[in-house]
């Protein structure tokens, strides 16, 4: 049997009087790929600030390797990369390997101080990410798409459970988002990391999400990926508010 | 010189005071100027003004406080200010920066009030504002030695926390960093410095040994540790350098120390700005 890994139970947020989000259930397990898509305003990166807790829920539990969130402290088991990771003051003077290794914070206890082991697991983090060759290079000197790899590193670093990321493609080039998702995916398999990734790039994250759930405020579909596929555009444009049209790799190579 | 340091207490006193300021501030001050919060300092040193001043007036009025070192109160007022700014960044969530003005234009408004009541302070209040070789009494250097020992543990055991907090406050407290204890720690430490500095430096300059040096080391550095190394050893030679020309110049080292810095500063730009011409012209002719 696997292990729950995240449970949403009945959650309700209100922000201002405002129903953010409503009733909400999720129950992701070991090992799971998930993409969490919905339209901007949709709750997502809420649920995400909900699941990390960032933020406390109005109502409903929310419980993290079984172990209600307000009481959670295996902190290290939670990857996280945001969507502001690349909006960091990138003149801020610290090299690739000393932002990777200060995921190891709180893993590595307080009072205590990193040593050549810290360093060691931070290179290795970095070669999941291909970037060990510019672990002394300052963080501020590399293009998007190679900060947010380093980012994904320090997410890493920990050995987590989970990795969480908030539509960590933003401002990333086209061409380097499909091998940020090929990355995504061998994390997933060949390191068995369970992965809640938000995104609004539905057509190329479904194709690899083993789970997709769809958020506008509420639940209006969770399951696995052959399920989504089957269901109909019209349904999906229903409660994404506006038109959406899905291109599967499939149509494009009939296209070809 | 020498023979001068080794025959006066007084200047003893000014020269290790100022040579412990010029590491402790810098380091704190990078962990301020990466935050992007480099004006708390002057937030504080006009807080600590404001208790200066008030301890200067109720020395004229209270027999207790004519016996009282002033920067006690000036510390006290300071620790006070730092308190209330990270309630009051947490009060304007949105809007974290103006934390900083309030509590400065605070710190002004009360000390204009006490400068008022007591009807000016003459020369005493001159040397909080910009600093005396000669008023650095050996009470003040031990004020000064015991909060380097607290700053220095204090980076010591929390660096790795202070990074993490430093670079990603969000991502530093989803990992579990304990960021609101070692904030408000940072904060009273931060506090004590600028009182334990005014002495030396000035209220008005405090801040700027805790600013200049670190805007010059991190032109250089590629590294945080490399920052932090370069911010004391920029820190280090403003001070001597600028108390060695307030001696000579009998004039106030606040302003030496932070003219020094300056012109440290203005160096280092034109340095990497000349490197970096170099380099390209020696790329565009390896191109051609």
């Amino acid at each position: 049997m696997k292990n729950t890994i995240i449970e949403c139970k009945d959650v309700s947020f209100t922000y201002d009087r405002t129903e953010v989000l409503e009733h909400i259930s999720l129950k992701v397990e070991q090992g799971e790929f998930w993409a969490l898509i919905g339209p901007n305003g949709s709750g997502k990166s809420t649920l995400i600030k909900l699941i990390l807790g960032l933020i406390k829920p109005s109502s409903g539990s929310i419980e993290l390797f079984g172990e209600n969130i307000s009481s959670f402290r295996q902190r290290e088991r939670i990857g996280y990369v945001s969507q502001k990771s690349n909006a960091f003051n990138s003149g801020f003077p610290a090299t690739v390997l000393e932002v990777v290794r200060s995921g190891l914070t709180r893993k590595t206890g307080l009072f205590k101080h990193f040593t050549k082991r810290e360093d060691q697991q931070a290179m290795e983090a970095l070669k999941i990410v291909k970037m060990d060759s510019y672990h002394s290079r300052p963080i501020g000197e590399l293009s998007g798409g190679q900060q947010q790899r380093v980012f994904i590193a320090r997410a890493l670093v920990g050995k987590p459970d989970l990795l969480i990321m908030d539509e960590p493609t933003v401002g990333i080039d086209q061409q380097n988002i499909a091998s940020f998702y090929t990355m995504l995916q061998t994390l997933n398999r060949d390191h068995g990391i369970a992965i809640l990734l938000v995104t609004h790039e539905i057509d190329i994250v479904t194709d690899l999400a083993s789970h997709v759930a769809c958020l506008n405020r509420t639940i209006h579909f969770h399951g696995v990926q052959s399920d989504y596929k089957k269901m109909d555009d019209l349904d999906i444009s229903n409660w994404y508010g506006h038109p959406v049209r899905r291109v599967h790799q499939s149509d494009e190579e009939v296209e070809r | 010189m020498i023979e001068a340091i080794l025959t006066y207490d007084f200047l003893q006193n000014a020269f290790l005071s100022g040579m412990i300021i010029g590491i402790v501030a810098p380091l704190l001050g990078l962990f301020i100027v990466v935050r992007r919060l480099a004006l708390i300092a002057d937030a504080l040193s006009h807080v600590a003004l404001a208790g200066i001043a008030g301890s200067l007036y109720l020395s004229q009025q209270v027999l207790f406080f004519s016996a009282l070192n002033p920067v006690y109160l000036g510390m006290a007022a300071a620790v006070g200010g730092s308190l209330l700014i990270e309630r009051l960044r947490g009060a304007y969530r949105h809007f974290e920066e103006l934390a900083i003005p309030i509590i400065l234009s605070a710190g002004i408004g009360f000390a204009a009030i006490f400068i008022s009541l007591a009807k000016g302070f003459g020369t005493d209040l001159v040397g909080y504002l910009f600093g005396s070789v000669s008023a650095v009494s050996r009470q003040d250097l031990g004020i000064v030695a015991s909060i380097a020992l607290c700053v220095i543990g204090f980076i010591y055991f929390f660096y790795k926390e202070l990074f993490a907090l430093s670079f990603d406050r969000e991502y530093a407290k989803v990992s579990g960093v304990h960021g609101k204890v070692i904030q408000t720690i940072f904060m009273i430490i931060v506090a004590l410095v600028i009182g334990a500095s005014m002495r030396i430096v000035g209220i008005l300059l405090v801040s700027s040994l805790m600013t200049l040096p670190v805007a010059a080391a991190i032109q250089l550095a590629k590294s945080f540790k490399g920052a932090m190394l370069y911010s004391i050893g920029i820190g280090e030679l403003s001070v001597l350098i600028g108390l060695i020309a307030a001696y000579y110049l009998d004039i106030a080292p606040g302003g030496t120390i932070v003219i020094t810095s300056v012109i440290i500063l203005l160096l280092v730009l034109f340095f990497k700005k000349t490197l970096r011409k170099m380099v390209g012209t020696k790329g565009e002719a390896d191109l051609i």
